[in-house]
């Protein structure tokens, strides 16, 4: 059953074209990787899917219904929610605070506060504490933990890995691989590392200059031909190398 | 001297009680929704002039008069914001400035259109308690109605606080002050909260207009100087904190009030130096903050200019 599709959608940042006619689908419980160098147009896109940035052509659709007419409030109702990038928590509003604001005024579900802990173990002591004084680890935590609590059926994570620690990358890929085992959300993640995308991914889909430069299963490709892609490389400048 | 001292401090906090619920609305919005309304203080004064309405012209009791006008001039608030202020917050700037003076200038000239210029007043409405006060030793008086006032500004500033910690609305609201589009993202109507908070505000201002009228009287014209009090509490107790703002309206009235022991015409003068004092201070606590403290930005500006000066002469 098709989850999610975007057909051919196009965003602008003034007169720059950041996304180019991007399209993939998504199945009930698939994750994708979107994977790109900087500036490549993957948060544009993961913005604009929850609702943030408005699309100038093309439509999202969400179990059939058209989406893409909707604010972000709207979308998260819906089921879309997004762990962007920065994290984003409120900085004066206690951890406790940050998750409850999702769990009020997201949608009804099996993720609630004390599954949020279970899944997340190092926020529990960390409840009263403001977010700003997480490090990046927790607060990345805190954020994905955010998200959850609306208790989406599509999961949007922007830069998971940027500015952790291995040992907090880790701790966030095995919370998010207990996630995936579930095949309960369906989850799209911005990852500028490559070796994370590819062992957590369904389907990965690199994005080079705005548009699709790749997409498929991470074993339909060599690592090669995924770098080539990332780095917006064509076949014939990479023979001539 | 000391008995005239000790009551112009004691009737100055009270007043401050006035200042801090006129201030408390314009504080929730420059702090949340991060719009100033230069209407605030007409809206203060139409609050004044509907209750007076519902109670010498219908002849109803005043509290009940109050507890109508009250969600009415919310009412007003909501829409104005999904109206107007929206639409002027996206024009950058200086159109809701623009927009502001504007309503302000349109509501005076309706409030004189529907009421005249007559000064009002809820003073008779109200009996004794215009009046009445309790004597404390040392010939000090403590009027009824201001200790009223201020009890009602501490409830009040309390009660926003409250419900600003511990409600769902007030979490919406703190998250889009702190960060609308974190906050849409995490399912908060960012525009329902800050139309919540604009009718909260207007309804706070209506509700000091009610208490100004209980104390002295208003004209439609009243508006403007009430809302330069306002601002003027907002500044000294820190932008956008609720606290500060029972803080900033008793060092106002304090201030107005002390001044008045010098001469009658010296105690609003003595209200605004205090203004002009702490906003200076402020600049330069943060101008000293930006620049690794007095003494280096000091000696910054210094070699700056004599750097300046030297290459102008080699030229």
């Amino acid at each position: 059953m098709t989850r999610l599709s975007v057909e051919g959608a196009v965003c602008r940042h003034g007169l720059l074209t950041a996304v180019r006619g991007v399209s993939f689908a998504l199945e009930a419980g698939e994750v994708l990787c979107v994977i790109g160098a900087n500036g490549a147009g993957k948060t544009t896109l993961m913005r604009a899917l929850a609702g943030a940035h408005p699309l100038a052509a093309g439509r999202i659709v969400l179990d059939g219904e058209d989406v893409t007419g909707l604010g972000t409030h709207a979308r998260l109702r819906r089921g879309i929610a997004m762990s962007p990038e920065g994290r984003r928590l409120f900085p004066d509003m206690t951890v406790r605070e940050n998750l409850m604001i999702a769990a009020e005024n997201g949608r009804a579900g099996d993720w609630t506060l004390d599954r949020v802990l279970a899944a997340f173990d190092q926020l529990e002591p960390l409840l009263d504490r403001p977010a700003e004084k997480l490090s990046g680890g927790q607060r990345q935590a805190a954020a994905i933990g955010r998200a959850l609590l609306a208790n989406p059926d599509v999961l949007l994570l922007d830069e998971v890995s940027l500015g952790l620690s291995p040992a907090a990358v880790e701790g966030v890929y095995r919370a998010l691989g207990e996630i995936k085992e579930t095949r309960a959300m369906t989850m799209i993640v911005v990852e500028q590392d490559l070796t994370c995308a590819l062992n957590f991914a369904d389907r990965i889909l690199c994005v080079t200059e705005g548009a699709v430069a790749l997409e498929g299963r991470p074993d339909d490709f060599t690592r090669a031909e995924i770098s080539n892609a990332y780095f917006g490389i064509h076949e014939k400048e990479s023979a001539d190398a | 001297m000391l008995d005239g001292t000790a009551q112009a401090l004691i009737q100055g906090v009270l007043l401050g009680g006035y200042y801090a619920i006129i201030a408390a609305g314009l504080s929730l919005m420059v702090g949340v929704v991060r719009f100033i309304n230069l209407a605030h203080g007409d809206m203060a004064v139409l609050g004044a002039l509907v209750t007076i309405t519902l109670t010498q012209v219908l002849g109803m009791p005043v509290l009940l008069s109050i507890l109508l006008m009250l969600p009415l001039m919310g009412l007003l608030g909501w829409v104005m914001h999904a109206v107007l202020f929206e639409r002027a917050m996206k024009g950058g700037l200086l159109l809701p400035i623009l927009v502001t003076i504007g309503l302000g200038a349109a509501l005076q000239n309706a409030m004189f259109g529907i009421w005249g210029s007559d000064t009002r007043s809820l003073g008779a409405d109200i009996g004794s308690l215009a009046w009445e006060g309790w004597f404390l030793p040392g010939g000090i008086i403590l009027g009824k109605l201001p200790v009223i006032v201020f009890c009602v500004a501490v409830l009040v500033i309390g009660g926003l606080h409250l419900m600003l910690r511990r409600t769902k609305l007030g979490r919406a609201i703190r998250a889009t002050a702190s960060d609308r589009e974190a906050a849409e993202m995490c399912g908060v109507d960012a525009a329902r909260a800050h139309r919540a908070a604009a009718a909260i505000a207007v309804a706070l201002a209506a509700l000091a207009g009610v208490f100004l009228a209980m104390r002295a009287q208003v004209t439609p014209y009243s508006g403007p100087a009430q809302l330069i009090f306002a601002f003027e509490a907002v500044v000294i107790g820190g932008l956008g904190s609720l606290g500060g703002t029972l803080i900033g309206g008793i060092v106002l009235g304090v201030s107005q009030s002390l001044g008045g022991l010098i001469s009658a015409q010296a105690s609003l003068l003595t209200g605004h130096l205090v203004f002009v004092a702490v906003l200076i201070w402020r600049l330069g606590r943060d101008w000293s903050a930006d620049h690794g403290g007095w003494h280096a930005g000091l000696v910054a500006q210094l070699a700056r200019r004599v750097g300046r000066r030297e290459s102008g002469a080699e030229q």
